[in-house]
């Protein structure tokens, strides 16, 4: 193995900012090769993990320490050599710390994708370079647009296996951006590697001196996330009202929550749907102290001038730039119960920020098959892993934006109200 | 942060902002949360994340201590002392005193990590706590990194890993039926070295145990026990006094010290940074059973 180049710096670490990725890969892309990679350059695998995971590949009789076992979680997974569900990992560097949501490769894809992507800044997809572009790969690329991750890397991994041949990679960037120029496609970074040797993985690597792009991890190091969120748009959906029952601290009342998009100011003019009633900012608090300015993702206290009566589910917004209070939804929807479908009449509850509400499924436009992107319009339900565009129709109006405008205030939930699982995630496409 | 960057916040900022976040969604929506509160250094950052959460209000939730009966002086001076400051509603439910009504059985090894697991559900059934936090983080430990924010529970407190909800977004599914309930993880997504940034950020005190202190211990397997009332010298073993300091405080039993000159939260960070062996790896002799240890224990319903 390499020699560990990086490692958190403890002095540096409180100015580092915070990246979530989301991988995704089959099994024998080297998806948990290439992450135990990371996490070993980073010095992030302990002695004791390590060792573990040597005594492990000794007893499968692996011929090398076998990094994807670090990441292999569950018993039942290694005794089916499978993997159920997002697993999270944690590493940093003395710039960023990464949290890595991983989700396995094989049937259920879809819906640990959805739910990896949905709160990512950026998708990490492998291909094999002997393979080329694989239906998965396309698969990846097409729900990474869908949930909107602002940034997509693409690894042509196993570069080592066709003799870092230049051609072999270019072959499939280009294939790889003309179909990404498809879809609305993110800021793409396309990079050679070999994650089993840990080639352009912490440092460019010397046997690709044709390609001149960064490492994985100055790009994911480097990365400009900050423009990604929306500051334009004032949203802060009320969470919790806070009233002091004290003696010391009367006539206190605050509305706690975490703010969505835009940014807020003392001062400010600001609207409350869905009562539409107005008022300027009092102040904006902190456990800390008042704060100047609150911005995503600031958890925070805002306070009002008037006494106006506002509860859980409301949103602070401005005027002349509020979201929609609306009862019809059109929404992609992923569907995510095994147990039944979603079908036109079907009733669930709905989580829309901090709002719960009930909503009927009124139509069904049609089923995406997410390989060929052909719609079906004749599909009468979605089952586990389809995605469809959905009409809805909600008991109360949800205060909110197209899902392309606002991450937050443009994603759902639905909920079986029978057994309350979770089975179905919503983009809102149109709301009114 | 910088003048190119203004609207960036730092990777603890936003930490700290999500489990706030997480503490007021459960508050909003259950109606009997409570807060696990060992005196360890994990529920001690997730009790201050608390108080910011509702201040000026107080925590609206009690804290619950699972007493094993094998506990560190220091520690459970340090649990007295914040619950009289924050003003908190303290409920304690004890290891001994299931042992003595027979609800739960001593094991040989006279541990008791593994029997808190009944003490545990049966308080939260007495209480009928329908929330219950928790300062369990994914990076500690393989099982937990599949752990969800919001994880749901049966009515037996079990753990089931291919059952467990999807979460998008920021919205999480509490909905449960009677007897059903939420264990709430706050800290999922910080790391060790996160847990001590914030402990020195926000000037948190700690019990004396986690700093570098003089200590008569044993070594076994390479771990530093304390030779005190619940660990004795057995033949043939020698005690000495090493200077060390606690990773972790659990079960005073089974919890080891490592060597550590580290005196100060400052030092403490650097060698967290530098080390090389996983806190639990380090100091837990319940986890070194077998490698699905925590997996088993998490299925019966294990913090």
């Amino acid at each position: 193995m390499s020699q560990a180049v990086l490692e958190p710096d403890a002095a540096a670490s409180r100015g580092m900012d915070l990246l979530r990725f989301a991988t995704a890969g089959s099994v024998d892309d080297g998806k948990s090769t290439l992450i135990g990679r990371l996490l070993y350059d980073t010095k992030t695998i302990f002695e004791d993990q390590l060792e573990a995971v040597e005594s492990a590949s000794a007893s499968r009789g692996d011929e090398y320490t076998n990094l994807a076992l670090l990441t292999d979680g569950l018993r039942a997974e290694r005794e089916q050599g499978i993997t159920i569900d997002v697993a999270y990992r944690y590493f940093a560097t003395p710039r960023r710390k990464f949290i890595i949501a991983d989700t396995p490769g094989h049937i259920q894809y879809t819906r640990n994708m959805v739910t990896g992507a949905s709160t990512a800044d950026l998708a990490l997809i492998l291909v094999d370079a002997r393979k080329g572009l694989v239906e998965q790969s396309r698969r990846h690329a097409f729900l990474t647009s869908l949930l909107r991750v602002p940034h997509l890397v693409l690894c042509v991994n196993k570069m080592d296996l066709v003799d870092w041949d230049q051609k072999v990679f270019e072959r499939i960037a280009d294939e790889f951006t003309s179909f990404a120029a498809k879809l609305d496609a993110p800021d793409l970074t396309i990079i050679p590697i070999s994650a089993l040797n840990g080639d352009n993985i912490a440092s460019r690597s010397e046997n690709s001196p044709w390609y001149e792009g960064p490492s994985l991890l100055h790009h994911l190091e480097h990365v400009h996330i900050a423009s990604d969120r929306n500051l334009v748009d004032v949203r802060f959906p009320v969470q919790y009202v806070i009233r002091p029952q004290s003696t010391t601290v009367t006539d206190y009342r605050g509305y706690a929550g975490q703010v969505a998009s835009g940014i807020l100011k003392p001062g400010d003019d600001v609207m409350v749907l869905p009562s539409g009633l107005t008022s300027t900012i009092a102040a904006i608090e902190t456990a800390d102290g008042p704060v100047d300015e609150a911005f995503p993702p600031m958890s925070v206290t805002v306070r009002l001038n008037d006494e106006i009566d506002i509860s859980r589910g409301d949103m602070i917004c401005r005027p002349h730039n509020a979201p929609a209070a609306a009862q019809d939804i059109e929404a992609m929807i992923c569907w995510m119960d095994e147990t039944a479908p979603l079908r036109v009449g079907g009733k669930y509850a709905i989580k829309h920020t901090t709002r719960s509400a009930r909503a009927v499924v009124r139509g069904l436009q049609y089923r995406l098959d997410v390989n060929t992107l052909h719609r079906d319009e004749s599909a009468g339900e979605l089952s586990l892993n389809e995605i469809g565009r959905v009409k809805l129709r909600t008991t109360v109006p949800l205060l909110a934006d197209e899902y392309r405008r606002n991450r937050t205030t443009g994603g759902f939930i639905l909920i079986d109200e029978g057994t309350h699982r979770t089975v179905g995630a919503g983009i809102i496409i149109e709301a009114r | 942060m910088s003048q190119t960057k203004p609207y960036r916040v730092s990777h603890l900022d936003a930490l700290e902002a999500e489990s706030i976040f997480i503490m007021r969604e459960v508050m909003a929506e259950f109606e009997r949360p409570a807060l696990l509160f060992s005196g360890g250094k994990d529920s001690i950052v997730m009790l201050r994340l608390a108080e910011k959460a509702f201040a000026p209000a107080r925590v609206p939730f009690p804290v619950m201590h699972i007493d094993t009966g094998h506990n560190f002086a220091e520690v459970l001076e340090y649990r007295d002392s914040r619950v009289a400051t924050l003003g908190l509603n303290l409920v304690v439910a004890s290891v001994q005193e299931a042992i003595d009504t027979g609800l739960v059985r001593e094991l040989p090894d006279g541990t008791r990590n593994r029997i808190q697991t009944p003490v545990l559900l049966a308080a939260q059934e007495k209480y009928r706590f329908d929330a219950l936090f928790g300062g369990a983080r994914r990076d500690e430990e393989k099982a937990r990194a599949k752990e969800r924010m919001f994880s749901f529970r049966d009515e037996f407190g079990q753990w089931d890993p291919k059952n467990q909800r999807p979460e998008l977004w920021a919205l999480y599914n509490g909905r449960h039926h009677p007897g059903e309930s939420i264990r709430v993880f706050p800290l999922s997504n910080w790391t060790e070295l996160d847990v001590w940034h914030y402990i020195a950020k926000e000037n948190i005190p700690l019990p004396s145990i986690y700093y570098a202190h003089d200590r008569e211990v044993v070594e076994r397997n390479g771990m530093f026990y304390a030779v005190n009332e619940f660990i004795r010298l057995r033949d043939g073993e020698t005690s000495e006094v090493r200077r060390v300091r606690y990773r972790t405080v659990g079960d005073a039993s089974q919890t080891a010290a490592v060597l550590s000159e580290a005196d100060t939260v400052e030092k403490v960070i650097d060698e967290v940074a530098a080390t090389r062996i996983t806190e639990r790896g380090a100091t837990r002799g319940d986890d070194k059973v077998s490698e699905a240890a925590m997996e088993d224990r998490k299925r019966e319903g294990y913090f």
